[in-house]
């Protein structure tokens, strides 16, 4: 059966860059459309009428939205290989905790460190790096959240560590010596090609970045 | 093997309230605790040291948090019986969306209503209006979102109407009025002894909210 598979995204989307890591991993063939958020297409409007957002997953002509809900998806319909999330509902349970965790907290707080300054950002970076700590703790020795391979909460951390990592130029945020075992995984990551295929590539989006924070800094 | 399951939980919560519907749903047999929000128990401080917050569901000395996360969890363990997710993983992916459109929505918006005036409310009272008329259209024929019987989506929702009270009084409008199919589904639900008996009286959640709102100083 040949599936059709869309992927509505913007190229430096964290939340677009999961779906795109869980495709891979699974070796899913998907055509990646890029979105210009300015004006959005019919097709995106369409496919997501409730939040006009992307990522939209397209299959087969239906949608689904919400990053990690598409990744819980493609887990479930491309269930043969490369499993996504444990199959003890336990362990998925914690897995699916993270994952809110990374979601409503690292995000969240990761966005208001990018957009404050003075006090705020300092503030900012404190939490977010006690949230660090606590993911430190949670890899503990395995090399992958998902224990010897990506799953569900490496697949929803990696893209901000993507932000980071090419970003070093806040190099002093996180200092390896105090997150050995997140460093090293992050490094672990990038060099995993899923990972890597579906970064954008390093020296537009360091260009890109830059220019949104002249522009911020302008407002 | 008797399983032993404990619900560290505070009465008026609507994320209690969809995991004690989940409960009732499976038939499980459960301890139910209640917490005091101002003076935690050690346990609860141990089950969920992460977020510190009820509900959370302990499984054989396990805890799981998060409340949606839970629904699932209960889903996946005790899958012999009513069924709260759809089988078919893109009706699965959609039940996922509609209650994380739930989360989104509801509790912060209601949240709003109670606690702010003038420009702010009116604005909240709108965005919440159309929250439950787009979950209307959701709904549509169906006697539940779940279907036959209630479903995630069902139990996502429901328990926020033992807010509605709340919202209206300090809100200054009429919810039914404006979303007669809504409360229609709500009266359905309430025929089913897994929700009836799970949730609270309005009128008590009424009278908790007016000492809240006395306690953090809203008049």
């Amino acid at each position: 059966m040949g599936d059709e598979v869309i992927l509505l995204n913007l190229w430096l989307s964290p939340y677009g860059m999961r779906v795109r890591i869980a495709l891979e991993i699974k070796g899913i063939k998907y055509e990646n459309r890029e979105e210009d958020l300015s004006n959005k297409s019919p097709l995106l409007l369409q496919m997501n009428p409730v939040h006009k957002k992307i990522p939209v997953l397209i299959h087969n002509g239906k949608s689904i939205c919400e990053s990690l809900i598409a990744v819980e998806y493609i887990d479930d319909v491309w269930n043969d290989k490369s499993p996504l999330l444990p199959s003890d509902p336990y362990q998925r349970s914690q897995a699916k905790f993270w994952a809110n965790y990374v979601d409503t907290k690292l995000y969240e707080i990761a966005l208001r460190f990018w957009r404050t300054e003075g006090e705020e950002k300092e503030a900012a970076r404190e939490e977010f790096l006690e949230c660090l700590k606590l993911l430190e703790e949670q890899l503990g020795d395995k090399p992958y959240f998902g224990g010897n391979n990506l799953g569900f909460v490496d697949i929803a951390l990696v893209p901000l560590f993507c932000y980071f990592y090419t970003l070093n130029l806040y190099g002093n945020f996180i200092k390896e010596e105090q997150y050995p075992r997140i460093i090293s995984w992050a490094k672990r990551c990038t060099q995993n090609d899923n990972v890597s295929k579906s970064f954008p590539e390093e020296q537009k989006f360091k260009e890109s970045i830059s220019q949104t924070r002249t522009n911020l800094n302008k407002e | 093997m008797a399983d032993e399951v404990v619900l560290l939980d505070f009465w008026p919560s609507p994320f209690g309230m969809r995991i004690r519907i989940a409960l009732a749903e499976k038939g499980i047999k459960y301890e139910y605790k209640e917490e005091d929000l101002r003076n935690k128990s050690p346990l609860l401080l141990q089950s969920n040291p992460v977020h510190k917050k009820i509900p959370v569901l302990i499984h054989n000395g396990k805890p799981i948090c998060e409340s949606l996360i839970v629904v699932q969890y209960i889903e996946d363990v005790w899958s012999n019986r009513n069924p709260l997710l759809p089988s078919d993983p893109y009706h699965r992916a959609q039940a996922r969306f509609w209650a994380d459109y739930v989360d989104k929505k509801v509790y912060d918006l209601g949240r709003k209503i109670w606690t702010s005036k003038g420009e702010e409310q009116e604005a909240a009272k709108k965005e919440f209006v159309e929250a439950l008329k787009l979950l209307e259209e959701q709904l549509g024929d169906k006697t539940y979102f779940g279907g036959d019987n209630v479903g995630f989506v069902d139990i996502a929702l429901v328990p926020f109407y033992t807010w509605f009270k709340a919202y209206e009084t300090f809100g200054n409008f009429n919810i039914e009025s404006e979303c007669p199919k809504f409360i229609a589904w709500v009266k359905r639900c309430l025929q089913k002894e897994s929700v009836s008996k799970s949730l609270p009286d309005p009128h008590k959640v009424y009278e908790f909210v007016v000492e809240i709102r006395k306690r953090i100083g809203i008049e």
